[in-house]
């Protein structure tokens, strides 16, 4: 029975093709695999959301997908979402309303506040903590998140 | 944390699936939302884990008959968009909205709860009050186990080695409340109730209140009389255990507030 696997996926839009132990989670492949480091692997137990990438355009925690579970899948990163532009009013946001500290969070905190602009662009305050629930800030209290959310949300960003 | 090593098969049929389960020690691998924290913190170390995510056939949702067959795929997330779970059995989709978060409703999968059962999770509850009937198949042919004889106890089923879940069966009809009292969004429950009425007939089932979701039978007889006498009743069907954060009578306080908030829903009094 194989413990390593021949896999290929797409991971910012460029086609990867690793042998893969199967026990390494999808975060960890990329950090340490592909020196993808944006994504962060912070409790490793699907609680703190730091690891949240997207797969097949849906966020997912990094740490609760095998690697291998990725195979013939699209995946993509803080990097990819970053250099595309896709997440560029959300990072402005989060620059002028001080919504980082250590910054630890924040590759998740921007997937995550991308996937509510995609699916419900007119959430409000409430809606915005419910979507962002499972996503750890140590820092910042989260008022300035929901904030520059907000902002971006409702044009004022 | 990092997993112990495993080896890792990926079947593309359910007989494959079965002939590698017959190895010693093999876990099933859906959605992975429960079983790999689990493996992160060294909880369980399989040998093998056989993933059934290519089995394309266990990615449906059915009306068959007067019931929804939801397949072993099907994720928090299908089941709180799918149009044919709101319309015939809505009590599926409020209760994916209180579990965990948007990306881990993403990945985890019902049937994968229902094989766990957890019991402070949300679809056991539901499946009980919706008198669910679950579909096991295995080596020796498939069989269907009413929820009444599949939750055993704590983590505890009726699924024996080398059987997967395939999918379950929701009797579509009639009207339901879900509520749930967690600490915190996407938390687990302190307490939670999946009522659900049909022709008459009501059926309470609390989750968070003891080793398995409970059916409150007397409250529901009760419910006939007064809300109030329901809650007094409520005494006779629950005794929950303490929790981190609640006492026993703290828990079987909040089941009554969930128990008059869900029958003041339905006009009772």
């Amino acid at each position: 029975m194989e413990h390593e696997v021949d896999t290929t996926l797409t991971v910012n839009g460029v086609e990867v093709r690793r042998r893969i132990s199967a026990r390494q989670h999808l975060v960890d492949f990329l950090r340490d695999e592909l020196g993808l480091t944006g994504s962060h692997a912070g409790c490793e137990h699907g609680v703190c959301g730091a690891c949240t990438v997207r797969v097949d355009g849906e966020i997912i925690r990094g740490c609760l997908m095998l690697a291998v579970q990725a195979s013939g899948r699209r995946v993509e990163t803080i990097e990819g979402l970053s250099d595309s532009g896709e997440l560029a009013a959300l990072q402005r946001a989060f620059h002028a309303r001080n919504a980082l500290q250590c910054g630890f969070c924040t590759p998740g905190m921007l997937l995550a506040a991308r996937d509510l602009q995609l699916k419900n662009p007119q959430a409000g305050r409430e809606e915005i903590r419910a979507h962002l629930s499972g996503n750890y800030c140590r820092c910042t209290g989260y008022q300035a998140i929901v904030d520059a959310i907000e902002d971006v949300l409702h044009g004022k960003g | 944390m990092k997993a112990a090593s495993f080896a890792y098969a990926r079947p593309g049929t359910l007989e494959e699936a079965f002939g590698l389960l017959q190895s010693a020690d093999a876990r099933v691998l859906a959605g992975g939302q429960s079983l790999i924290p689990s493996l992160n913190m060294r909880l369980a170390s399989p040998q093998l884990l056989v993933d059934i995510g290519g089995i394309a056939s266990l990615d449906c949702i059915e009306l068959q008959g007067q019931s929804i067959r939801i397949g072993a795929l099907v994720t928090h997330a299908q089941v709180e968009s799918a149009a044919e779970v709101r319309k015939h059995v809505p009590m599926l989709a409020d209760a994916a909205t209180h579990i965990a978060h948007p990306a881990i409703r993403n990945r985890g999968t019902l049937d994968g709860s229902l094989a766990l059962a957890d019991p402070a999770a949300e679809y056991p509850a539901c499946a009980l009050a919706l008198d669910a009937t679950l579909i096991i198949r295995g080596r020796a042919g498939e069989r269907k186990v009413p929820v009444a004889s599949f939750f055993k106890g704590l983590f505890e089923t009726d699924l024996k080695s080398g059987e997967v879940l395939v999918a379950a069966e929701f009797p579509a009809g009639g009207d339901s409340v879900f509520l749930e009292l967690a600490r915190r969004q996407g938390d687990y429950a302190s307490v939670g109730l999946a009522a659900h009425r049909r022709d008459g007939a009501l059926r309470l089932a609390f989750f968070g209140v003891g080793d398995r979701p409970i059916l409150a039978t007397h409250a529901a007889a009760e419910a006939k009389t007064s809300i109030g006498a329901a809650q007094q009743a409520l005494a006779k069907d629950l005794d929950p255990p303490a929790d981190l954060y609640h006492s026993g009578a703290t828990k079987l306080h909040l089941a009554r507030v969930l128990l008059a908030r869900a029958l003041a829903q339905w006009n009772m009094k």
